[in-house]
Formats: structure tokens, sequence, C-alpha cells
């Protein structure tokens, strides 16, 4: 077994805020703080995918990364970058947008399109300083 | 003659629409900017002021009390806030970094003190884009 992880990164730009429903705006402020601003916010989002497996005997690849590029522009980017998270996905209609939900979103979109014999790990930073990774080891 | 400069970071959310023109047109000039739902970014700034150091401190000026500065003249102002809607200076402006910039150089000129002399503003829309203001 000699398992190598391939990394590919990605980003997009999109709009979000911090709301839960069943609370009042009060209730949302002492909770989210500026992140529930009703007219929102955005971030600069990274996203970095990681494809764990052997490589293949004949390409020397574990995966094509142009071809992983190409499925996350189609089945992510396409679908978040210049976007409003809470308004234009079908993701968030009922899903707080936060950057913990987001990259479980983001795993159940990309696990559907890799083969299963590879492991995928995927990071998503929010800034520089807040990132998220999903699943843990 | 001395540079300082503080890096300060907000984020926000905006869109680049004029209300001037259809939809179509927007959409044909702005692309996906134009989003009508509004997108965002994590915005760098980067402000340079320039002097002499003062004999007594060896400091052109305070740094805390230009973070200060700027944190309340600017920050306050656009953190998690939507650009296009939230913001008392930039009201009946196109929202691009170009015009953002100019109006963030005109808030700290007001707000600093007189003796400061601002030297430069530089504003990082993404990693990969960025503007810089040099007041003219």
């Amino acid at each position: 077994m000699n398992k190598v992880s391939v990394f590919r990164r990605e980003h997009f730009n999109a709009a979000h805020r911090l709301y839960n429903p069943k609370w009042d705006d009060a209730k949302n402020f002492e909770v989210f703080g500026k992140c529930s601003n009703p007219h929102y916010h955005g971030h600069n989002y990274e996203l970095e995918i990681k494809v764990t497996g052997e490589p293949d005997a004949e390409t020397g690849y574990v995966m094509d990364l142009k071809k992983l590029s190409d499925l996350v522009k189609e089945n992510v980017l396409n679908e978040f970058d210049h976007k409003n998270l809470n308004l234009d996905t079908k993701y968030f209609t009922n899903l707080n947008p936060t950057a913990e939900n987001i990259v479980i979103v983001i795993y159940g979109i990309l696990r559907k399109k890799i083969e299963e014999k590879f492991d995928l790990k995927i990071r998503l930073y929010e800034t520089d300083r807040n990132f998220v990774e999903y699943p843990i080891d | 003659m001395v540079f300082l400069t503080r890096v300060e970071h907000f984020n926000a959310a905006h869109k680049l629409y004029n209300p001037g023109w259809s939809r179509e047109k927007n959409e044909e000039v702005f692309g996906k900017c134009a989003n009508e739902n509004w997108h965002g970014h994590n915005y760098e700034l980067y402000v340079t002021i320039k002097g002499e150091p003062d004999a007594d401190t060896g400091f052109i000026f305070d740094t805390k009390k230009l973070s200060e500065i700027i944190k309340e003249a600017i920050i306050e102002k656009l953190d998690h806030k939507n650009l296009n809607i939230d913001v008392d200076f930039m009201q009946g402006k196109m929202c691009s970094t170009e015009n953002l910039v100019i109006a963030i150089w005109e808030q700290l000129t007001t707000h600093l003190p007189k003796a400061i002399e601002l030297h430069a503003v530089k504003l990082y829309e993404t990693p990969r884009i960025y503007v810089e203001y040099f007041g003219k």
C-alpha cells in the first residue's frame, strides 16, 4: 500500500448571514452578533480538496487533478461563486450557512462524484484565520 | 521620511449594479458580480502614513492610535455590512473596489490628526485583486 494524498485548491466569493428563523432578531444578534446582519456580509472562501489513494499503475496519478478541478468547478463553484448562500443555493434553505455546515454540504456533493476507493477530505477557509475540516480522522 | 503601514480587515457583501441600466446591461457589464442577491469578500486594508520619527517617541504616529482611528472611522462602518445598503459614505456610489478605496481615503483624512500625512491606501478585494490610492 503506497497511498498518496493529492490536493486541489479552489476559491469562491459569496454573501451569507447566520440566522436561526426560530429565534427573534434579538436572540439571533445575541448568538451570531454582526454575522446576523439582515443585509448579509461576505467572504472569499478558499477550498482545499484532499483525495487519498494509490497512484494508478498506468498513469502514475492518484486522480487527474484537472478532472478533480473540473468536478469542483461544475458541482461546487458554479453553485456557490458570487452567490448568496442563503438565497441562491438549494442547500441552505433550511440550514444555517456556517463554515461547518458549508463544508459538510461540499463533502456530500463531491463524495458522490469521486470513486469510493478514494478517501476524501475537505478543508474550507472562511477567512485566513477561520477554517474547518470534514470529515475528521 | 519613513512610511508606516497598518493592516486591518473587514468582511462585507456587495454587488456591482448600476441602477440606471437594465438588468441585462448590468449582467453584460458586471457579469456574476451583478447578482441581485449580493456576494461578498474578505477585504484587507493597508493604510500607509508618512513622516519623520518624533525626537521624543521615535514614532511617526502611535500605531495603536492609528489602529483605533481606522477601526472607528472605517472598520466599524464596513465590517459584516452590505456596502451598497449599510454604509453612509458609499450611498449613491458604485461599490467597486476603486470607489471604495477613494471613499476610505476621504474618511481617513477627515479623522486623522491634521499633522498626520496619509500616503497611500491599498485595498485587497481578494488575494488576487487589489487597488491603491494616493489621494489624487
